[in-house]
């Protein structure tokens, strides 16, 4: 809880803020000092404001600057303004609300940026190694490490209680009745003759007065909307095709775009030869980009038919070229100092004893692969720039794209766009910058770049690859000594140095993410993390670290408590240290009726995760059929605390883990020739329904940390898998995918 | 070129080789149907051709000989299909993207199959990926769209 409560001290209010024809609420934050001299071009200086509430006569906007990709996190926080605000969902409208002068004051605008002002202190604690530095970048400064709910459970609401009180202060003033009179509700102040004002016709009063800054928070028993199930706000659009996504935008006199960039991934054009391609039906123009050529057309299949059709010379690969060199280069960075040693506990070495149990676990690539091909349209004109993307990251696009334009970033407009999916992908911003430059040579006019679904495969940034190699040792039925080494690149130095020239000093805790901080007492109890060079660059993928280490750090201790004679789960529970875990672990057991007898040629298995604070604990239930591996059940358990939606919890819950159990069963992603292999989902398939079991979830509340839920369901699901298959068939999986040892149905 | 999309006649100059998606989407401004492979491995882009469910992205304009209904034909917020509103009743879309092309599917297969077991089900929806996972709520609301349709 700490950190909502250092925002509670450093945060006072600015409160109202006249805006065009409104007024708009939020909160000012406290400068705080940037400790780490490297992180100061972050846009450390002074303060941010962050306005949630804009009002006016248009009616009520909540701002909702977490980035919707899927998870629902415009309704989950404009749920948690409208809680406070006394509105409800259906009677206002969602705004990203990135700086835009449409509605923002100018001065106020000069001081918003998109980062709180507490990132700072995160960011700084990150970079001093002492906490998960890429989990506690992306969750504070910018959408993602699961971090909306917990980073807004008590601001959001704040803003909303404040904008509230505003309103009927305003209202005290124009009826002259007494403010301790007034109620609120449905978007309207009440007099206790009962006529309501509605707020929009409150905003000018509003905006001339002091904000209320005095306001005290409803108690859990008095929410109307937090904990109950509720219409998400954009589920009416995603069931009637009317919602728009970043790719169905539409400008007047817009043109369309597409790329061809270089196979091996990150390298060079040498030259190409348009002749076949610049007479072909539609097409304006092609010129070279980063790594590539660019085809404008007054088509998107024009746009691609004409790309396919330029002939290129590619410059070189630019890492290890196979996929052997990358599995050499995981296994050498073995041998080099670790990147860091998370956990050192009691005396390994003189406990492993004369023959401890070994393994070697590898992860492979993985690709993001949201189902919306990454896209975005520029506008350049006059000096300024307009973008309209789905990111995660709108700040560092802004600076990207101000580069390439040549202009200052306040000159660069970014619209979000709302993302079919992500998974992290959307927290990269290469389709922005290649638009950028198309954009640059069709000034005046609007530019939309869709990458075709085999540009976005091949030009990914990677989930690690990683290998993991385990010594351990069991006595009296239980594990005594655990001791794993992990081999992966360094997320943090290629997507944050590499790519958007952030070096970040120290250790990569991502490396290491859900291996050292895993709440159980082992005895002898040591993780060391090494990190891996020359290999694909690499990204935050759905769970990040977490992706890859649950499978290696479960795997294992499942098989030195099989070797211990125990019981999976008796022997977690036994082991665990933490009592939220520990109910976790114990109600997965409840649900599952864990023991009962399953019939024949059937297996179950448990995994648990604590990742981004969640503890997520996963029963796969499976049966070893004529036709492979089926799975039947799932039951999940975990506990965030609050949980602000259940019907969107659930569905989030039961996505991450067929998240999961789809990558385990059948994904990866190879390279060759210094590329990407795999083009299309008929290489990449994941899950289909016919392969999907029956997920239970329960969400327990006893978790005095408020925590998200976008990615904690993931990690467990591969290695509950797999121990379920071991259950059942007695095949010890220590590689993913697992289609490479079993069939599945 | 002719075309009829969700009962509008539009005259077109295209290619006649252009798949039916990127004329619905580009040439008529039409984008319910989504590009997400073009390779009829998603089914993002799922529309109707007189009733029958095909992939727009593998589909030639030249060869379309009926009636095309995308999403924003088969219902609207106002007035919804019955595939529509088991959707919202089960909130199933998480990122949404491909929900277009899942409800299409349902509601040419509910066409064809009033009283689906779990297995038709599943093998109707399984050529329709969803990367989001919300697998669980589409087998629901499409038995409940089956039962509404069913006038149970």
């Amino acid at each position: 809880m700490g950190r909502l409560k250092t925002i509670g001290r450093r945060a006072f209010l600015v409160g109202s803020a006249a805006v065009v024809g409104g007024v708009a609420f939020g909160f000012y934050l406290y400068k705080k000092p940037v400790e780490n001299p490297l992180l100061a071009d972050l846009g450390s200086d002074e303060a941010a404001l962050t306005p949630y509430v804009k009002i006016d006569a248009e009616g009520v906007t909540l701002i909702t600057p977490r980035a919707d990709k899927g998870q629902g996190a415009y309704s989950v926080q404009a749920a948690m303004i409208a809680e406070e605000l006394d509105a409800e969902l259906d009677q206002i409208r969602v705004d990203p609300g990135v700086p835009s002068p449409a509605y923002w004051n100018r001065a106020l605008a000069d001081e918003a940026v998109p980062f709180a002002a507490t990132d700072h202190g995160a960011m700084a604690t990150a970079a001093r190694g002492t906490v998960g530095a890429v989990m506690k970048i992306m969750g504070m400064q910018v959408t993602g490490g699961s971090s909306t709910v917990a980073d807004g459970f008590e601001k959001l609401r704040i803003a909303g209680a404040v904008a509230r009180e505003t309103l009927k202060a305003a209202a005290a003033q124009k009826t002259g009745v007494a403010v301790a009179r007034l109620r609120t509700q449905g978007g309207a102040v009440i007099l206790p003759d009962g006529t309501e004002i509605p707020y929009q016709e409150l905003a000018a009063e509003a905006s001339r007065i002091e904000p209320v800054t005095e306001v005290a928070l409803r108690q859990p028993e008095q929410w109307r909307l937090i904990g109950k199930p509720m219409l998400r706000v954009d589920t009416v659009a995603k069931s009637t095709g009317t919602l728009h996504y970043g790719i169905d935008a539409k400008l007047n006199g817009m043109v369309h775009a597409a790329v061809v960039l270089n196979p091996r991934q990150g390298g060079v054009l040498n030259s190409y030869d348009a002749s076949a391609a610049k007479d072909m039906r539609g097409v304006k123009k092609i010129v070279p980009v980063t790594g590539g050529v660019g085809v404008i057309a007054d088509n998107t299949w024009r746009a691609f038919q004409a790309a396919a059709a330029v002939e290129c010379e590619w410059g070189p690969a630019v890492f290890a070229p196979e996929m052997a060199d990358h599995w050499a280069e995981l296994e050498q960075a073995f041998d080099t100092d670790p990147d860091s040693r998370g956990r050192d506990e009691g005396d390994v070495e003189n406990t492993l004893g004369e023959t401890p149990l070994t393994a070697e676990y590898r992860a492979p690539y993985l690709a993001h692969a949201p189902l919306e091909p990454i896209n975005a349209v520029v506008l350049i004109k006059d000096g300024r720039v307009d973008v309209w993307t789905g990111t995660q990251v709108p700040r560092f696009t802004q600076n990207n794209v101000a580069a390439i334009a040549g202009v200052e970033p306040e000159q660069v407009h970014i619209h979000a766009q709302m993302m079919g999916g992500s998974f992290g992908h959307r927290l990269e911003d290469e389709v922005a910058r290649r638009c950028a430059e198309l954009a640059m040579e069709m000034k005046g006019v609007p530019v939309k770049l869709t990458f075709s679904r085999e540009q976005d495969f091949g030009h990914d940034y990677l989930r690690p690859a990683a290998i993991a190699r385990m010594r351990g040792a069991v006595a009296g039925g239980t594990v005594k000594t655990f001791d794993l080494d992990v081999s992966a690149p360094s997320v943090l130095t290629s997507q944050m140095a590499e790519r958007q020239g952030m070096p970040m000093p120290g250790p990569d805790s991502s490396i290491s993410q859900a291996l050292w901080d895993q709440p159980y007492g082992i005895e002898n109890y040591r993780v060391t993390a090494h990190r891996a060079q020359n290999m694909a660059p690499v990204s935050s993928w759905r769970s990040v670290g977490a992706s890859q280490n649950a499978f290696f750090h479960e795997g294992f201790l499942s098989e030195l408590i099989t070797a211990a004679g125990g019981d999976q789960l008796e022997q977690r529970i036994a082991l665990c240290t933490d009592d939220v875990s520990r109910r976790v672990l114990q109600t997965v057991g409840e649900m599952s009726d864990w023991g009962r007898d399953l019939g024949p040629d059937r297996g179950r298995g448990v995994a648990f995760c604590m990742s981004f604070g969640t503890p997520v604990a996963e029963v796969v239930e499976v049966t070893n059929s004529p036709d492979g591996i089926r799975i039947d059940n799932v039951f999940v358990a975990t506990d965030v605390g609050r949980v602000i939606d259940p019907v969107n919890f659930e569905n989030l819950v039961q996505g991450g883990v067929v998240f999961g159990l789809g990558h385990a069963m059948n994904c990866e992603i190879t390279i060759s020739d210094g590329g990407i292999e795999q083009t299309n989902f008929h290489e990449y398939e994941g899950m289909r329904m016919y392969q999907c079991p029956r997920i239970t979830v329960k969400a327990l509340e006893r978790n005095s940390h408020i925590r998200g839920i976008g990615e904690p369901p993931v990690p467990p699901a591969a290695p509950a898998l797999a121990s379920a298959i071991f259950d059942a068939t007695g095949v010890r999986l220590r590689e993913m995918p697992f289609n490479k040892f079993v069939d599945f149905v | 070129m002719k075309l009829t999309v969700n009962g509008a006649d539009y005259a077109l100059d295209v290619e006649p080789e252009m798949p039916l998606l990127w004329v619905l989407r580009d040439e008529l401004g039409i984008t319910g149907p989504k590009y997400g492979c073009g390779i009829a491995q998603c089914g993002a882009c799922t529309v109707h051709i007189d009733g029958m469910a095909v992939r727009s992205c593998s589909v030639e304009v030249g060869a379309v000989d009926g009636e095309v209904t995308t999403i924003e034909g088969l219902g609207t917020p106002e007035s919804l299909h019955a595939v529509q509103a088991a959707w919202i009743e089960h909130q199933v879309a998480q990122c949404g993207y491909c929900q277009s092309g899942q409800i299409m599917a349902a509601a040419s297969f509910l066409e064809m199959n009033s009283e689906p077991t779990d297995e038709d089900i599943d093998a109707a929806m399984s050529a329709n990926l969803c990367r989001c996972g919300t697998y669980p709520r589409i087998r629901a609301a499409v038995k409940t769209a089956a039962a509404k349709l069913n006038g149970a």
